[in-house]
């Protein structure tokens, strides 16, 4: 018997007999095809439906996402004994490259706006499809062009083995074939580029009358703070990995020193994209938490404003600090200062969602479900995550800690910890408006457990071995470092098992029977006030916003 | 489903996707300023083995064009069918003059040797390498979006022809002339750069 906490009646919900639900009555949009001349895969692959181009999304990046944990798992274990354990040193190097590019940008960076993004935005703001949806889904299409050609960079020519940073020179006169996943990227960034467009777009021109600027849930404000940098900065990572492609086709010269080009700019145009990237990163994960705290607090959002502000001042501020990736690369001492001033202002915003989190759960009504479990650890590996950015933005500290697993853990903690358990909570959150089906709470919780405790075994030890001194990428090291490594790979073996069995568990789920009700937490954002799933337009009478998103009045516990 | 009527959406769509271009050209422009200022002598001496006269056409031809795609609009407005896809064919014509002359200006230099990792180039100054590195790059970006320019005009030619573009729905013309435009813009940048200030 599955446990059903979710039972929790709201004013909406009483109105409905448990057991039997509004999805009955209303046909989802999994039986209405759009267009609707289209049948059985045709109707996926042909669809204009935002919901349905978001499931077509969460399947391509699950698999992505699959292979990079494997991936990483395999470096990780290589890393677990001093000396060759699983692999020899080629392979290493292919692997964490590919485990970085896959991650990076076929997962972490499309997942929240291409997923979630894709299928809650036009909901929240009470539409019925993003502004263009044939631009839509070719932005699926791009993505998964971008990730074949991935694949076949690894069967062509040997690997790329850069790493995900592509940085020059070695990415010019290495051998193996990075033009074709520079051209992955390349392709991948536009499809990025093209959703931001999308969003942007959308959320100026489609708002349901009534809805103003103050009344946009946080999750879209989060989602269109993000799509800006998405459309500003992307341009800039094409042109530099396009340059890399010229340099190695036709050998202009640009980043090379003996003809007159110069290797740092190009590490100045690759962050002046990849550092404002870990926004678009973040960025939307900090939406999901802002949504499911005040849900499961019963309590309304602290400082609403404050969050859209903090979401435009990360957006702005994160574009101004690529630089501090550099420091030791030989910039003047004067860039340094500015940059390392700038990345301490970065954090300020941050801050102050974190607080308006905590703040929000202060004297709230607390119902511990899946969702909260993974908001609560990803407020405090973000939080971690963060204040060790800090150790690196500061110019001193950063020298000694510069490249090596310090580095690893810091981004790991944000990425992960921030970016994946968002992605988590999220998934745990909507699962039950995209398909309409609770999934087992216990194993939810145990995968959640499992996979927070893993992560603090493997990432920790980092930290450690980065301020003992060992450098990230390396595929071997000294005796000294072998504690530290093997506690790491102990990590990774609790940690992995954890990500299946939550995968597992979602899965399952969708053996049920459909019997989600429309608002199984007690939301008050316009996704709960459809059905789950929604029908092919979202709503059945155009929605009535109300004066505030989180006005939890109405909303009853019992 | 979507909106489909709300041009000025459409438009707004259109913008952001021309900030992107110019981001893309930003990108190359900030190389331009970071090498100018790193290897001063060498660009301003390279600079002058540029053809100012055929830049100088090129500039006024992508001007005119511009000037037509614009007058099409207003003839599309005043359902001057006939007049607005001559004066189309006539910006997609001025199009193919600039590539002719991008082409007759390229070919000469290849004809010197002077090529990305030709041996004459080899043996310059670090600084001319750079320069004719930057000059192959930017201007054949810039031709390589001429040409879709150009592709996109031909497209819209034909859909007032079919009678998809007219008086009430001229959207897609609007929306390919403000990409024309931007290249045109563009050029304007490229031109001074490389030929007129060194």
């Amino acid at each position: 018997m599955i446990p059903r906490p979710w039972a929790v009646s709201t004013e909406r919900n009483r109105a409905i007999p448990m057991g039997e639900t509004m999805s009955n009555a209303v046909t989802s949009f999994y039986d209405t095809p759009f267009p609707a001349r289209f049948r059985g895969v045709w109707s996926w692959l042909f669809t204009l439906d935002h919901k349905r181009i978001a499931l077509l999304y969460l399947g391509a990046a699950t698999f992505w996402f699959i292979i990079a944990v494997v991936l990483g798992f395999l470096v990780r274990m290589e890393l677990m004994t001093p000396g060759r354990t699983i692999m020899g040193a080629e392979t290493y190097n292919a692997a964490f490259t590919l485990h970085g590019v896959i991650m990076i940008f076929l997962f972490v960076i499309p997942a929240m706006p291409a997923i979630f993004g894709n299928f809650l935005l036009p909901i929240q703001i009470g539409t019925d499809d993003v502004f263009f949806p044939k631009l839509n889904l070719l932005s699926w299409y791009l993505y998964m062009l971008g990730g074949a050609l991935a694949i076949v960079s690894l069967f062509a020519d040997g690997p790329p083995d850069t790493g995900w940073t592509f940085y020059v020179p070695f990415s010019v006169s290495t051998q193996t074939n990075v033009g074709l996943t520079l051209t992955a990227a390349f392709i991948l960034g536009l499809s990025s580029m093209l959703t931001g467009l999308n969003f942007i777009t959308t959320v100026h021109r489609m708002r349901v009358p009534g809805m103003g600027w103050l009344q946009i849930p946080l999750f879209t404000w989060s989602l269109y703070a993000t799509a800006w940098v998405q459309l500003l900065a992307t341009p800039v990572l094409s042109i530099t990995l396009l340059l890399v492609v010229f340099e190695r086709v036709f050998g202009t010269g640009l980043f090379d020193p003996a003809r007159g080009g110069d290797p740092v700019l190009y590490q100045h145009l690759f962050w002046m994209y990849s550092h404002p990237a870990v926004y678009i990163m973040i960025l939307p994960g900090m939406g999901v938490i802002s949504e499911i705290i005040p849900v499961f607090s019963r309590k309304s959002i602290f400082g609403y404003k404050a969050i859209v502000g903090s979401s435009i001042g990360i957006a702005t501020a994160g574009s101004l600090v690529w630089a501090h990736h550099m420091f030791t690369s030989g910039m003047s001492d004067v860039a340094v200062f500015v940059f390392s001033f700038l990345t301490f202002i970065v954090a300020v915003p941050s801050a102050i969602k974190v607080f308006s989190w905590v703040s929000t759960m202060y004297k709230g009504s607390i119902l511990m479900t899946p969702p909260l479990f993974f908001a609560l650890c990803f407020i405090y590996l973000f939080s971690v995550g963060g204040l060790t950015g800090l150790v690196l933005g500061a110019a001193g500290p950063n020298i000694q800690v510069h490249d090596t697993h310090f580095v690893v853990a810091h981004f790991h903690f944000v990425m992960f910890g921030g970016t994946g358990f968002s992605f988590f909570a999220g998934l745990h959150f909507w699962w039950p408006k995209m398909f309409g089906r609770m999934y087992h709470f216990k194993r939810a919780y145990l995968s959640a457990i499992l996979i927070v405790t893993g992560f603090m075994l493997h990432y920790v030890p980092m930290f450690i071995l980065g301020l003992q001194g060992m450098p990230r990428r390396y595929y071997d090291y000294l005796e000294q470092f072998a504690p530290g490594n093997f506690f790491a790979g102990l990590g990774a073996l609790i940690m992995v098992p954890g990500l299946f069995l939550m995968v597992i568990n979602l899965m399952v789920s969708l053996k049920q029977p459909v019997d989600a009700p429309a608002d199984p937490w007690g939301g008050t954002t316009l996704e709960w006030s459809v059905p789950s799933p929604p029908p092919l337009h979202n709503f059945i009478e155009r929605p009535r916003p109300g004066k505030y998103p989180y006005d939890f009045s109405r909303v009853r516990t019992p | 489903m979507g909106s489909h009527h709300d041009t000025v959406g459409a438009r707004t769509g259109m913008w952001l996707f021309l900030y992107t271009e110019i981001m893309l050209f930003g990108g190359l422009f900030v190389l331009y300023s970071a090498y100018y200022r790193m290897h001063a002598q060498a660009f301003i001496s390279t600079g002058q083995e540029l053809d100012t006269v055929l830049g100088s056409v090129n500039t006024v031809i992508l001007l005119v064009s511009s000037f037509l795609v614009a007058a099409a609009i207003t003839a599309v407005q005043r359902s001057q069918t006939k007049g607005a896809m001559a004066l189309l064919t006539g910006a997609v014509l001025l199009g193919m003059v600039f590539l002719a002359n991008k082409y007759l200006e390229w070919g000469h230099k290849f004809h010197l040797g002077i090529y990305p990792g030709s041996p004459g180039l080899e043996d310059s100054p670090p600084g001319r390498i750079v320069f004719y590195g930057l000059y192959y790059t930017i201007t054949g970006l810039h031709a390589l979006h001429i040409v879709m320019g150009m592709v996109l005009l031909i497209v819209c030619i034909a859909m007032i022809g079919f009678g998809r573009i007219q008086k009430e729905r001229f959207l897609l013309l609007e929306n390919c002339g403000l990409y024309w435009h931007l290249v045109d813009l563009i050029w304007i940048f490229i031109f001074p750069l490389f030929y007129l200030i060194l």
